[in-house]
């Protein structure tokens, strides 16, 4: 792993608004550079696309983007970030996604050339790639289609490339419901982390070619699949905590390829990331409940530099349109941050505090991203020498952190829960430091029809 | 011998495969599921007795501790993976028809959609209920729905999708089904779905978890 050390040393540091790292974008968002800007993101409601419902598909996206920035204007939005994440049928035919970021880049160039609004799009092709198991990550041809639609959709107006990207998702899904930890990391550690090389070098160079910025890529499909599958009680909390942290080493390596940030929603790691790289990010809490339920609705927003609804569907509420309605709740949210930061330190501070406080003690996963613990955790994150051994001390470090929790009596779970830690450290602490000793370890006891080595240059 | 049938229900209850399993902790070293069904299959239980007087009431019991929160899911799949032993033995008397399921299920995740997470709990508990289950996997399209019809006329059929953009193909899939087996029942489920669209496509059930689906699948069965 390329980070040896944090950027960010000081729990006080990592802040909402500020990161070490801005990134300033076409139209002059500069994200991290001091304030708090709103990411919306949304989906179609109910529907098919296919060519008799394209011109539908087109208006509801016009429809999203024009409804969301005019109410963002009467807000007296500083500025907007909006993020299209494709469905499958606009990346498999690129066609269709790069006209939908045509059409609301006209929306967004049309509100700043009129307005001064500041607005830009996330483009978030999906990982195609997952539609073929066992998937073939270097050498599908979906990597086509996948490809086109980031160069030709960052030239019609998609400025802040990302992705969710799914290798290793073959061994996690799994391995989740079996809460079997090892596995898990083996699927983050040395598959995702081998996919991300591969995909985010060449994520990078269309980036630099079209002069757009690579933005980043979380584990959504991995931990935020975890802290949903713990919501549903499907899974303890404890180890969905433990996911996410060793999500941290698979997503940092979209910025050790190059990535910028800022850093993707739908996946908490984003402060950790921050932390020991310094880049803006992401985060999404309360006002995603939209698009699913989660422990951490106050704490995610402590370190947030762009403040996201996850996705809502383009259907009608009593007030409007609900990516209209969500931009309200955004902005009220980032207005309240962007107050605090504009009246200094100290209430700046006091806000992230009352963030925090009122979640940390609620919830492992929430307990994890209280600035300090995630501080912690990140220095056991970068201290070993290879990404297996990163993902097995952070988690481990974290356990730690949970135990010590439990026994001032601040935090109380279930024995149910508690009952995982022992099993959990125990598993960990079998992990090697090496990736081929590990990988050695792991294959005889992995379903090695389900994943294709090769594909992961093994 | 209704000892060992009481012995295998535990050793299912409990997730306990086989002796060589290390799991649960307290019975490391115990015969598990597979050598106990082995042994009294042997010694003249009847397979009947083993799968509706060991295995299926166990299996409820398991998914009665899931709805009362006291187990998650990996014990659970555990328990699915000690009844697969036992009935890998009882193999035999499915075959020859001295032994029968409840009914056959098929499920698939509807074409265009990969998410399998729900589908495969669902397939974990109906097997669990005592159902033959034939899990066509996930993005399938409907002639394969239809296909599988054609070897189980019988069969009830459950439609899984998590996408706004997805759960509309559940519709084609039951037109498609209905217009060759009018008579199929078919069950949906997934994130996005709710009675209301359930009645809009003509399903016949909707049920938010696995454990629904159970109780209704066991009503139609009856």
């Amino acid at each position: 792993m390329k980070y040896k050390e944090l950027i960010i040393n000081d729990p006080t540091e990592l802040l909402f608004g500020n990161a070490p790292h801005p990134v300033t974008t076409r139209r002059g968002l500069e994200i991290g550079g001091g304030q708090v800007y709103a990411e919306l993101n949304f989906t179609l409601p109910m529907m098919s696309i296919n060519n008799d419902t394209l011109p539908d598909v087109y208006r509801h996206y016009k429809e999203i983007a024009e409804g969301a920035l005019q109410r963002a204007l009467e807000l007296h939005s500083k500025g907007v970030v909006l993020e299209l994440e494709t469905l499958l049928e606009m990346t498999k035919t690129p066609s269709i996604g790069i006209e939908v970021v045509n059409i609301m880049n006209e929306t967004c160039e049309d509100y700043y050339q009129k307005y001064g609004l500041k607005s830009e799009i996330r483009l978030t092709p999906n990982d195609l790639r997952e539609f073929e198991r066992p998937a073939k990550q270097r050498t599908s041809a979906l990597l086509e289609p996948m490809f086109e639609l980031f160069e030709k959709g960052a030239l019609a107006g998609g400025d802040l490339l990302s992705i969710e990207s799914t290798g290793g998702k073959e061994v996690s899904d799994g391995a989740l419901l079996m809460c079997d930890i090892k596995a898990i990391t083996f699927a983050l550690a040395v598959l995702g982390v081998r996919d991300m090389h591969f995909l985010w070098k060449k994520i990078k160079a269309i980036a630099d070619k079209t002069g757009k910025i690579a933005g980043g890529d979380t584990a959504c499909g991995f931990a935020n699949t975890a802290m949903v599958l713990a919501e549903q009680r499907m899974i303890p909390r404890v180890f969905a905590a433990l996911v996410r942290v060793i999500s941290v080493v698979r997503s940092i390596v979209a910025v050790e390829e190059g990535a910028t940030g800022p850093h993707k929603d739908c996946g908490y790691e984003g402060v950790f990331i921050k932390a020991i790289a310094g880049i803006p990010i992401s985060m999404e809490g309360k006002t995603a409940a939209c698009a699913h339920l989660s422990p951490v609705g106050n704490i995610a927003a402590a370190a947030a530099d762009l403040w996201s609804n996850e996705s809502v569907q383009n259907i009608k509420l009593l007030a409007g349109m609900a990516p209209t309605v969500y931009m309200e709740q955004l902005e009220y949210d980032v207005r309240l941050m962007n107050e605090a930061l504009k009246a200094g330190s100290v209430p700046t501070h006091i806000l992230q505090k009352l963030l925090v406080d009122s979640d940390i003690y609620t919830d492992p996963q929430a307990f994890i991203l209280a600035p300090e613990n995630v501080i912690r955790i990140s220095q056991a994150l970068v201290k070993g020498e290879s990404y297996v051994a990163n993902a097995r001390n952070g988690a481990l470090e974290a356990i730690d952190m949970i135990e010590e929790a439990l026994q001032s009596g601040k935090m109380k779970l279930p024995e149910l829960e508690t009952g995982y830690l022992p099993v959990l450290r125990d598993e960990l602490s079998g992990i090697p430091d090496s990736e081929s000793d590990f990988i050695e370890m792991m294959l005889p006891a992995l379903d090695q029809s389900k994943f294709i080595l090769s594909e992961y240059g093994l | 011998m209704s000892n060992l049938i009481e012995q295998i229900a535990i050793c299912v209850e409990n997730g306990k495969v086989n002796a060589a399993s290390p799991y649960p902790p307290q019975m490391k070293g115990q015969p598990g599921s597979d050598e106990l069904t082995k042994q009294a299959l042997e010694e003249g239980v009847s397979p009947n007795d083993l799968l509706n007087k060991a295995l299926v009431p166990a299996m409820e019991k398991v998914g009665q501790k899931f709805s009362e929160n006291k187990i998650f899911v990996p014990q659970m799949l555990l328990s699915a993976k000690a009844m697969a032993a036992s009935m890998q033995h009882l193999k035999p008397y499915f075959q020859s028809g001295e032994v029968k399921r409840k009914g056959t299920f098929i499920m698939g995740t509807v074409f265009g959609d990969l998410h399998d997470i729900g589908k495969n709990l669902c397939c974990m508990m109906i097997e669990g209920a005592g159902w033959e289950v034939i899990d066509l996997g996930v993005d399938v399209q409907p002639e394969k729905f239809v296909d599988e019809l054609d070897h189980h006329p019988d069969a009830v059929v459950g439609l899984s999708a998590l996408l706004t953009t997805t759960m509309v193909n559940m519709a084609t899939i039951i037109d498609f089904i209905r217009n060759k087996y009018p008579q199929t029942k078919v069950a949906i489920g997934g994130a996005p779905i709710n009675n209301d669209f359930a009645k809009q496509i003509n399903a016949d059930v909707y049920t938010k978890d696995p454990q629904g689906l159970v109780v209704w699948l066991d009503r139609l069965s009856v």
